[in-house]
């Protein structure tokens, strides 16, 4: 098999959604109100057929093995965990997009104008933003990774700009856009100068450089600092300090399931990427030369990129914690929780080895099941037509909509981390992780910041159940679709089913970053003999 | 499999009540609760070890175990040595009584109270009945769901404020339990190779550790259960939450939910980390005294009867903490007696206390009083749970003080029984002043509530809905309760008898430590020592 045609077969599920955001482009022009309709459930489809050609492609082909990966079997369980979540996330979609338009089109009041829908458009974004996500996972030198972000992002600034109409909204896509250029920008750079310090583009072989260079003097300085820019612009997807400011304002701004969007899916590209290039750094055999001139080997990432990561986790933890303190606004509080996460997240990366990632992954799965439900609930309830804002809106849910309280309640709790639900044992993992990394004192940060989160998330689980209702919110209804309801109870149900699978689903999350170079009990200090020359990972699960 | 089936009755039942209809739901958690009742006495007569010479919990963990996690050890597990059993049996007794001391008093929202309340207990057994760290774990924070619900939706006017902290509190100081715990399984994991969460591999493992090490631990475990015992500076959240929950929800704190807190400091923290315990054991026990007598203090100038019963546990729990933390077996058998007698004994004070309130919606003494005449048979009950509460021999609250004292008494260095005791006389000479407080501050408060002219407040006007004294109903709550403080009170062996073995277990790795203390001594300090434990023991 050439190497193209294994690198096609290898992205058979990419080229699916491509297709499928071509067909749904289309199929959203159309004149007949049947056909849009069926605009959200194509774009379902061809999740499915992703996830099942991902399936068939994983499943013990050559392709996967004859590319040369850092991670050879993270894109099945990448992949999978993207296309099932996406499949949430679009139905938190139906009857919000365009629902205006098309209400006026179906009463009469206007005729039907191809350029004023935006149902295709939407979709079609929506579709090649998770194509690039579940690119990264196939990334296998620094030009692809960079295109598979930037293909992961660039449809989500429109997508934040198709709520067209209020100043709140342009604000939101304003930003979004202009400082997602300019983070780009910064990790490209940083890219620029990896390409510099090792060079060679291609990760597999950048790992083998900076192996070598750990070995000897170290790695360059100017390659370091390049890790670090890149980490920094990174930020920006994954809501890290120092980038994290823009997401109360466009979490806010955006429609509502585009929030739902944004606040999941450029996450999974930006802790992935994080961590290839983490990977291709390595997690051991490092030193640094202290003042007598003598190498000292130390644990973990280098150091100055240790100290930076860990320097953005702490703060990300501390910052999103405290902001959603003050948040009276329901979308702006999840904008700071969603930042929160990404620094227990972070910990995770961190600490790094087969451990430390596994439990990033499978904190991933966590995080967008909770997402999608509490995304599910807001989307699917309204207050004289419009967006539910604030927490006082949905205080006393429970008397007219005691499922979507139920709902709401459930997923503050999970993304607490209340045992038994699945918020718990992800952050168990990540704790454990941690630990055994010997990070105990970011640990202890982590569960302090935990522990000042428990106070928003009890507002968000408790008000609605606790208060009664009052004339303010008499005017909350159920949202013109029941799909958002139904997704929000379907991961709602998730976060108290999965626990239980929780093993198949952990042996998945290290399965899919298991590999030859990553095994505890060779990566000790023999670097030389860590990665073999002829790399060949055991078969992929199904 | 018996004891999922104990917990899976009353979430089963809290289905019933979900679809039975507002109407039906106190009769069906009644029913559930009851059926509870009774799978737990078939459990106690099974368990074959209550009189056991050596500590062994049932059923084998073989049998139970649930691997959630395999790669990290991760199993739910699920036994009870008689300890646990003993506890369990504490929380279904008072199950039934707590459906029916709510049944008038919840008017709205039934269906959820009974919910809440059902899911409560199941939380509360299976924290005493799990065997491994994670579902200790996860039990003990699910408990803080339906408390923070019950107290939330159905508590008195400051419900809002009681319950957040009920809740912060609890869950900020258990987050780094849980750190200490994944530490020591961590720990275990690097020396032995494999990852486990049992608690038996924990506790065998976690005294190998440096000293320095378990210290932190025990700062880590005390965070999160001194609050729920509660200890001294940490006890705020206690009187709020009592106060202002419904009644049902304060028996639960007091009698239950307060015993999870004790119950993990006698399984994790006297096994796991005993250096560190003998060296922190006299700072635990100055914050118990403290305890027992601030709260015995504020108690004395406290009119509202609630809040007086709520300041009255943190001083009682300070005893059973006292006696815990002596190190022997003596105060360790008179602590979990405690734990017991303090749940019967409060819980039904409690109740009483609601009863009154449903008749007076007052729990001010100053307006209501004398109710000796009017209500006697509440009178019979409320001062007999009085004098349990206060120790009054015969009862079972005497047995339980005398013992925590006694162990604290002698808890002094001895060679002879290999128990290094570090409180001693004072310890036990100041939390007597306790004792004598206690009987004061409650005897005082029904002085005032039972005797003297009757008092009612202005607008007091007989309810339609409840007779002048107690009803069948109510008189069925209180009566297996108070039945209970006299059986224990005149026939404490069987349960010591049961217990001992246990205390012994818990207790396993002191006398090592103290040998190896023995022989860092230098000559003239041991003859010393040696001969006044032998003289004593001549004597």
């Amino acid at each position: 098999m050439t190497e193209m045609s294994s690198k096609l077969i290898l992205i058979t599920p990419e080229i699916l959604l491509f297709i499928g955001a071509v067909v749904v482009a289309v199929l959203g022009l159309s004149s007949h109100r049947r056909v849009r309709h069926a605009v959200p459930w194509t774009t379902v489809g061809f999740l499915v057929a992703a996830i099942v050609a991902t399936n068939v492609v994983y499943d013990g082909s050559e392709a996967v093995t004859q590319a040369d990966l850092l991670f050879p079997n993270l894109g099945l369980y990448l992949k999978v965990m993207v296309g099932v979540i996406a499949i949430g996330l679009v139905l938190l979609g139906i009857g919000m997009v365009d629902r205006r338009y098309e209400e006026a089109v179906r009463d009469g009041r206007t005729g039907f104008d191809p350029l004023r829908v935006v149902r295709g458009e939407y979709h079609a974004f929506l579709l090649l933003s998770i194509a690039g996500t579940m690119l990264i996972a196939n990334a296998n030198d620094l030009i692809w990774l960079f295109l598979a972000i930037e293909l992961s992002s660039l449809p989500t600034y429109v997508m934040v700009a198709l709520g067209r109409g209020t100043r709140r909204n342009k604000e939101a896509a304003i930003k979004y856009f202009f400082l997602g250029a300019m983070s780009s920008a910064t990790f490209l750079y940083g890219f620029a100068l990896l390409y510099g310090a090792s060079g060679t583009l291609s990760l597999t072989g950048m790992q083998e450089v900076f192996a070598t260079q750990a070995a000897g003097d170290g790695i360059p300085l100017f390659g370091l600092i390049g890790m670090v820019l890149a980490f920094v612009g990174l930020c920006f997807k994954i809501t890290a300090v120092p980038m994290h400011f823009y997401a109360p304002d466009v979490y806010q701004g955006a429609p509502t399931p585009v929030t739902g969007f944004i606040s999941f899916m450029p996450k999974v590209a930006g802790f992935t990427a994080i961590i290839m290039l983490c990977a291709a750094l390595g997690w051991s055999g490092h030193h640094i030369i202290d003042n007598a001139g003598v190498k000292v080997p130390t644990e973990g990432l280098p150091r100055p990129v240790h100290a930076t990561l860990w320097v953005i986790a702490v703060l990300t933890m501390i910052l999103g914690n405290i902001g959603a303190l003050l948040q009276t606004s329901i979308k702006r509080l999840l904008a700071y929780s969603s930042i929160s996460h990404s620094g227990y997240m972070l910990v995770g990366v961190i600490a790094g080895t087969a451990e430390g990632i596994d439990a990033v992954f499978f904190y991933l799965v966590t995080y967008g099941v909770a997402t999608v439900a509490v995304f599910g609930v807001l989307c699917g309830l309204q207050r004289h037509g419009r967006e539910v804002e604030t927490l006082d809106d949905l205080s006393g849910l429970w008397k007219r909509h005691p499922g979507m309280a139920f709902v709401l309640a459930l997923s503050a709790f999970s993304m607490l981390g209340l045992p038994p639900l699945l918020g718990f044992w992800g952050k168990l993992d990540l704790v454990i992780a941690g630990i055994s990394a010997g990070e105990t004192p970011l640990v202890v940060i982590m569960m302090a910041a935990s522990a000042v989160s428990s106070y928003y998330y009890l507002h968000l689980a408790g008000l609605p159940v606790i208060r009664k209702p009052d004339a303010r919110t008499e005017g909350i209804e159920v949202g013109p679709s029941r799909w958002p309801r139904v997704a929000g109870i379907v991961f709602g149900i998730g976060i108290l089913i999965v626990p239980f699978g929780a093993r198949e689903l952990m042996e998945k999350a290290e399965a899919s970053t298991k590999n030859s170079w990553l095994d505890p009990a060779e990566t000790a200090m023999e670097i030389d003999k860590v990665r073999p020359e002829d790399p060949t990972p055991e078969a992929p699960r199904a | 499999m018996q004891l999922w089936i104990l917990l899976l009755i009353p979430l089963v039942t809290c289905i019933g009540v979900g679809f039975g209809g507002e109407r039906n739901a106190r009769a069906i958690a009644l029913g559930g609760s009851l059926v509870t009742l009774a799978w737990a006495a078939v459990l106690a007569m099974q368990f074959p070890h209550w009189q056991a010479e050596q500590w062994a919990y049932w059923p084998a963990p073989e049998d139970n175990a649930f691997p959630v996690l395999p790669g990290l050890g991760i199993a739910l597990e699920l036994g009870v040595d008689s300890v646990s059993l003993l506890l369990v049996l504490l929380n279904v007794i008072l199950m039934p009584c707590c459906v029916l001391g709510s049944w008038v008093a919840i008017k709205e929202r039934r269906r959820e109270f009974y919910i809440w309340l059902l899911v409560l207990s199941t939380c509360v057994m299976g924290v005493f009945v799990a065997r491994d760290v994670i579902s200790f774990y996860t039990f003990f924070e699910a408990s803080l769901v339906p408390g923070f619900f019950m107290l939330a939706i159905y508590g008195g006017p400051d419900r809002r404020e009681a319950s957040f902290k009920f809740f912060i509190y609890t869950f900020v100081g258990s987050l780094f339990m849980l750190l200490g715990l994944a530490y020591v399984a961590w720990q275990h994991a690097q020396q032995t190779g494999d990852w486990s969460f049992a608690i038996s591999d924990l506790t065998a493992f976690a005294p190998t550790l440096s000293a320095g090490e378990q210290g932190w631990i025990l700062l880590a475990l005390m965070a999160g259960l001194a609050v729920k015992v509660p200890l001294f500076p940490l006890h705020t959240w206690l009187p709020l939450a009592h106060n202002q929950a419904p009644t049902a929800g304060s028996v639960n704190f007091a009698a239950v939910i307060l015993k999870l807190g004790l119950y993990g400091l006698y399984v994790f923290i006297l096994p796991m980390v005993p250096e560190a315990v003998v060296t922190w054991a006299p700072t635990i026990a100055v914050l118990a005294v403290i305890g027992i007598v601030y709260a015995a203090l504020i108690c004395w100038v406290q009119t509202d009867v609630k809040k007086l019963i709520a300041y009255s546990s943190v001083s009682h729990m300070g005893f059973a903490v006292l006696g815990l933390i002596a190190l022997n077996p003596l105060g360790l058998q008179g602590s979990v007696f405690y734990m017991l007698s303090h749940g019967f004994a409060t819980g039904g004070l409690f109740l009483c206390i609601g009863m009154m309130y449903e008749r007076y919606h007052t729990k001010d003494l100053r307006e209501v009083g004398g109710l000796a005449f009017k209500m006697p048979v509440w009178s019979f009950f409320f001062i007999v749970l009085v004098f349990a509460s206060v120790g009054l021999p015969g009862l079972n609250g005497f047995v339980s003080e005398f013992l925590c004292l006694i162990g604290t008494f002698t808890a002094v260095p001895d060679a002879k029984t290999g128990y290094p005791g570090v409180l001693g006389p004072w310890f036990a000479a100041i939390a007597a002043t306790g004792m004598i407080l206690g009987a004061m501050y409650l005897l005082y408060m029904t002085g005032k509530l039972c005797f003297g002219p009757l008092r009612e407040p202005a607008d007091h006007h007989e309810s339609e809905e409840l007779p002048k004294d107690l009803s069948l109903r109510e008189i069925a709550a209180l009566a297996p309760i108070a039945l209970i403080c006299l059986i224990f009170g005149v026939m404490p062996w069987p349960i010591l008898h049961a217990v001992e073995p246990v205390a012994e277990e818990v207790l396993k790795p002191y006398p090592a430590l103290v040998e190896s203390h023995f022989e860092q001594m230098d000559a003239t300090a041991k003859v010393s020592l040696l001969s006044d434990t032998t003289l004593e023991g001549s004597r």
